[in-house]
């Protein structure tokens, strides 16, 4: 396939999308690396470009459009506001050399917070049409139903703080909820630490930036975690059902209704799945087909933070998804130093549109 | 002609001289100490090249020599997809060093990848900056840490004199290889319990590249045979 196929395909997908009300905006290439490693740490390094430039510092080949998007919008004070775009975007393929490392992306952008569940469905419903009638299947789910249950566990702020911090890190999580849980056992030298009469008889030199006080802090802090009762086996076993949940929409909405009886901390995220749901419905989405995953989206950046999802092609699993998107509110208060602005975008890649449409 | 590429210097060096040497390959330096030409006896059609252990999983991927002598860190923090590009003939049993993460001794707090994260967490929330962990093995690092779900930290730089660091305040904490532990020590650093990332030695590498002539395979299978592989 040529990359002129894909540009003119893109260009015809964008245009799609300024018949939905967008503005055409265009980035550069080259982005200033500081944002990105602010956000991301290294993680970004593991998958983008960087670049030293001798007077502008670190830069990056732009590994995607959201973030300056968000950037250009939280100038511009528009709202509500629809943009789209189109151009490359570069990611290294450690992993899976057989992946792009350049491809074109197509993106949609709402900023538009008078109903978030109607822009939830307004963005998945523009992706949906300008994919056309190309074999797919969608793939939804909610990161903020996840959110809300651990917020809602009845323990610890630093505890609850932990594993929100961890929510995009499946792993990590797991550990978490297995210690606070009590299922896994109190590691021996954290043991040995609390038990020991002073803690600083054999420390070393106190040598490097974080200072005395702030491992002290942290040892009151685990003295504390110590004395605090394990997470309950009810509350785990909800959060287990809640992120294995791997159902058609209509049905997973029953059942959380029913696990937020037990943990109504979900019930407002609930609500807004529901009422995504009835406008996902009045754009013509047959919900009691649409597939939801509790975990769909975790392992993705830190980026998403409600409703997300993924069109993937129905007959080929081993291709990369051939759109994404979801909504990233917690992105914009970042971006924007406290000021945030509900959004909701996705991306489509031309090439394997085009690829999938059987042009190639 | 087969060519192996050896360490150019140092003990690796004198060592790979050594086990070659007890299998019947003599390898050692031509000419005067200074130059890099080396000299096999023992067997004929294998070409000696001396580089720098840093070089050889490069020109080892690259195909430039089909055989090579290096640790087996350099093999997985330079190539992309390691086990397709080069394959592990023989661990030579010597040049045993652990890429580990060290911190300081000081922070009674921390002794798991667990506490490494947390700590790591409150730090960027009281000094306004990640974590750094000086490092020369990017990508090992960042890979392991990543697998193991550790956040807020940054990986800087440090090409040598990892462990010093820490007291001039230029990273937090460090990985680095150590085979004994005693430089770490001395700069009142210690090992996280299960911050061992790999556990390297000097091993014996083949290219998987196939584009070898006739008589390079006939060659290598003579030098199979006679190391004993």
């Amino acid at each position: 396939m040529t990359l002129a196929a894909t540009l003119t395909e893109a260009d015809r997908l964008r245009d799609f999308f300024v018949g939905r009300d967008a503005i055409v905006v265009q980035t550069d290439v080259l982005q200033s690396a500081e944002t990105l490693l602010d956000l991301y740490g290294e993680d970004i390094r593991g998958r983008s470009y960087l670049t030293a430039d001798p007077i502008r510092g670190e830069m990056v080949l732009r590994p995607d459009f959201t973030v300056p998007v968000v950037q250009m919008h939280m100038q511009s004070h528009a709202d509500p506001a629809r943009y789209t775009y189109a151009g490359k975007v570069f990611r290294k393929q450690d992993s899976d050399p057989d992946r792009a490392n350049e491809f074109v992306q197509v993106g949609y952008e709402v900023f538009d917070g008078t109903n978030p569940a109607l822009a939830d469905a307004e963005v998945f419903a523009a992706i949906r049409d300008a994919l056309g009638d190309l074999p797919l299947r969608a793939a939804t789910g909610d990161i903020g139903i996840l959110m809300a249950a651990v917020s809602g566990l009845r323990t610890s702020d630093d505890r609850k703080a932990a594993l929100a911090r961890h929510i995009w890190r499946p792993r990590r999580f797991r550990a978490l909820l297995d210690r606070f849980g009590g299922r896994s056992p109190v590691p021996q030298t954290r043991a040995a630490l609390l038990a020991a009469g002073d803690p600083f008889a054999s420390a070393g030199p106190d040598i490097g930036k974080r200072s005395r006080m702030e491992v002290e802090f942290r040892i009151a802090a685990l003295r504390e975690d110590a004395a605090t009762p394990p997470i309950s086996g009810e509350e785990l076993a909800l959060l287990d059902t809640l992120m294995a949940l791997r159902e058609t929409s209509d049905h997973v909405l029953s059942q959380l209704r029913d696990i937020a009886v037990d943990l109504p901390a979900i019930g407002p995220a609930v609500m807004r799945l529901n009422a995504r749901l009835d406008a996902l419905e009045d754009y013509g989405v047959d919900v009691s087909t649409l597939e939801f995953e509790g975990s769909y989206g975790r392992t993705s950046l830190e980026y998403y933070d409600g409703f997300v999802f993924g069109f993937y092609a129905a007959d080929d699993p081993t291709l990369p998804p051939v759109a994404t998107g979801g909504r990233y509110d917690a992105l914009t208060a970042r971006l924007g130093e406290g000021k945030a602005v509900p959004a909701v975008g996705g991306v489509i890649r031309p090439d394997l549109v085009l690829r999938l449409r059987g042009t190639v | 002609m087969l060519k192996l590429g050896v360490p150019s210097k140092g003990r690796l060096m004198d060592k790979t001289f050594q086990w070659f040497g007890n299998r019947g390959v003599t390898l050692r330096k031509s000419g005067s100490d200074r130059e890099y030409a080396g000299a096999v006896e023992g067997i004929e059609g294998v070409e000696l090249v001396l580089l720098s252990a840093g070089e050889i999983p490069r020109e080892l991927a690259a195909g430039r020599i089909q055989l090579g002598v290096t640790g087996s860190d350099l093999v997985r923090e330079k190539l992309v997809n390691w086990e397709n590009c080069v394959r592990e003939m023989a661990l030579l049993g010597f040049g045993g060093a652990d890429l580990i993460i060290a911190v300081p001794q000081a922070w009674v707090d921390v002794d798991t990848l667990d506490d490494l994260d947390a700590a790591a967490a409150a730090f960027r929330a009281k000094h306004g900056h990640r974590l750094r962990i000086a490092t020369k093995y990017h990508r090992l690092v960042r890979e392991f840490l990543k697998h193991a779900g550790v956040a807020d930290y940054a990986l800087v730089d440090s090409q040598g004199a990892t462990e010093g660091t820490v007291k001039n305040e230029t990273a937090e904490a460090i990985a680095d290889i150590t085979s004994t532990g005693e430089t770490l020590r001395a700069n009142g650093l210690k090992i996280l319990t299960d911050g061992m990332i790999h556990a390297s030695q000097a091993t014996l590498f083949r290219t998987s590249r196939r584009d070898w002539t006739m008589q390079q395979r006939e060659t290598f299978k003579r030098l199979e045979a006679q190391l004993g592989l």
